[in-house]
């Protein structure tokens, strides 16, 4: 074997060894909670209230709250976020306005999420005086998922070729007709990828949600909101860190059940792309 | 410059369509139209002609405003087609774009269903809501570009899986769909081969009987074939314009006559 055949041969392996080490934790991750946790999720797990302080019962409250965040959240970020990029590529021009939003979008993203946090209290709990509520916690989660969604939705738009805009153009279709009929439906699995992985995110965050919605021991269900509710993120931290004697089990059933939420998340984003692909929407 | 209509036979029998008057066109610093003053001939094929950046595309996109989705394209002087300078502030693009049609280069057809692909333009410019007027005006546009045949029983597949050739034919009824009066053509059959090129010329000739057609081409034997009228261009210049058959057999510039007989280009 010569020399050449010998560099390519490590070459290869150096980088089979870096893909492999990327599937490592996540496999060991998964296969330490399941064997930890499976044993404690029951059916009684998921739609029971906790009792005698957490360390019983189940978590059912922490996952209606996580739901009802991560819609909240998408409500407003999805919107917002798909819109504002819609506008950035195709109706700014290249200006220092446009290029101060681009900055800030990918500033917005490098924030630590504890700052969202007190962002999100300062704001939306003291100042308009949302209280810690529902709606406080999601607009918080909202504003730290819109980068992303932006920055997603942005390089989805891009990609569809300009080809296709002139087409349209050239029928004699307005700028608005070319973005719903001709650029839209080919960025929308892209943009589902973004929103999906920004949703999973703030699903799984517990900063920005401490002190704007989440509540310590709330066994029941929101009415309004305006009410605050338990979150698996943030009940995990709780039974883990300040509830004494409490069973390893819970905690990693509770790690569980949130990995199973993100992932049904995902599954759906991949069945709405499939769908999409397949109908364009029109 | 020479003096175009001296070169035509009868002048008083031609209709102009589209005439410019003074045009410049500049990318930023860049003049790529310099002065070309044309007056294009309706129901009639025209072709323009030249080497590779001498600026035929660009003339044939200032013809429906097309050169407006290029950032830093700056136009000067007069588009009159109809009687209107388009140039104007007021012009209506979506009005304008549907009485100056486009073919390009690739066949450009949506990634959707042969019907959707006809029914686009008539649906952006709400032309007919009736489901049966629909398809009349679908057949119709099938039937000019002679696909109805091999089509009517596959409207409802993806427009994609059809030739080249078929695609090429599908674009051109997608605009006559529209009922424009002129149909500009930008190199529609460099995608496509020998045969299907010859196939395309010939419904040219058909259609020319209805439309004004504007044909960019860098292939002169098609130019020579097709058209009736053919504009030279070098340099962004409007070198010489004339009836095709004056320009291939006795041209009025040194320069037409070196490109024609290949020494450049």
């Amino acid at each position: 074997m010569n020399a050449a055949r010998i560099r390519q041969k490590i070459a290869f392996l150096v980088l089979a060894i870096a893909t492999l080490l990327i599937v490592i934790p996540i496999l060991l991750t998964i296969f330490y909670i399941v064997k930890n946790g499976i044993s404690a999720v029951t059916w009684t797990f998921i739609t029971q209230s906790p009792r005698n302080g957490m360390k019983e019962g189940g978590i059912f409250p922490a996952i209606v709250g996580t739901i009802v965040l991560v819609i909240g959240t998408m409500l407003f970020s999805l919107p917002v976020g798909v819109l504002s990029a819609i506008y950035l590529v195709e109706y700014a021009k290249d200006n220092f306005f446009t290029r101060l939003v681009k900055l800030s979008v990918v500033n917005l993203s490098g924030i630590p999420s504890i700052i969202y946090g007190l962002f999100g209290f300062t704001l939306f709990v003291l100042l308009m005086k949302l209280g810690t509520s529902i709606l406080a916690g999601s607009l918080t989660l909202a504003i730290m998922s819109l980068p992303v969604i932006i920055t997603a939705t942005k390089e989805a738009l891009e990609s569809v070729p300009f080809s296709f805009r002139e087409i349209s153009f050239s029928l004699g279709a307005t700028k608005w007709q070319t973005i719903r009929y001709c650029v839209l439906p080919y960025a929308i699995p892209g943009i589902l990828t973004g929103t999906v992985l920004s949703l999973s995110r703030a699903a799984g965050e517990t900063a920005p949600i401490l002190f704007t919605v989440a509540a310590f021991y709330l066994p029941r269900l929101p009415r309004s909101v305006f009410d605050q509710v338990m979150a698996l993120p943030y009940h995990l931290y709780t039974i883990s860190t300040q509830v004494p004697n409490m069973p390893m089990e819970l905690s990693f059933a509770t790690g569980f059940v949130l990995i199973a939420l993100v992932f049904i998340m995902n599954l759906v984003s991949i069945i709405l792309r499939a769908h999409y692909r397949k109908k364009k929407l029109w | 410059m020479v003096n175009f209509m001296v070169s035509l036979s009868n002048p008083m029998e031609i209709e102009t369509t589209i005439e410019t008057k003074n045009l410049n066109l500049y990318y930023g610093d860049f003049r790529a139209l310099n002065d070309v003053n044309i007056k294009i001939p309706g129901r009639n094929v025209t072709a323009i002609i030249g080497p590779s950046g001498c600026g035929k595309s660009t003339l044939l996109r200032c013809f429906n405003r097309m050169n407006d989705l290029t950032e830093n394209a700056k136009v000067q002087g007069k588009i009159i087609i109809e009687g209107n300078n388009i140039l104007e502030l007021e012009t209506d693009l979506i009005f304008l774009r549907k009485k100056v049609g486009m073919v390009f280069q690739r066949p450009n057809v949506f990634d959707l269903s042969i019907y959707n692909n006809l029914k686009f333009g008539l649906r952006i410019h709400r032309m007919l809501s009736d489901k049966d007027h629909i398809m009349q005006a679908i057949q119709s546009g099938l039937e000019q570009v002679n696909l109805w045949q091999e089509l009517k029983d596959k409207l409802r597949k993806n427009a994609r899986s059809l030739t080249l050739e078929q695609q090429q034919r599908l674009c051109i009824a997608r605009v006559i769909i529209l009922k424009p009066d002129i149909i500009l053509l930008d190199e529609p059959c460099s995608a496509l081969d020998p045969i299907a090129t010859l196939r395309i010329e010939e419904l040219l000739r058909i259609l020319r009987q209805q439309y004004t057609l504007v044909i960019v081409t860098h292939n002169m034997q098609q130019a020579a074939r097709v058209s009736d009228y053919t504009g030279f261009m070098y340099l962004g210049q409007l070198i010489e314009f004339g009836e095709t058959n004056q320009i291939f057999t006795n041209p009025g510039e040194k320069l037409t006559e070196n490109y024609i007989s290949g020494y450049f280009g």
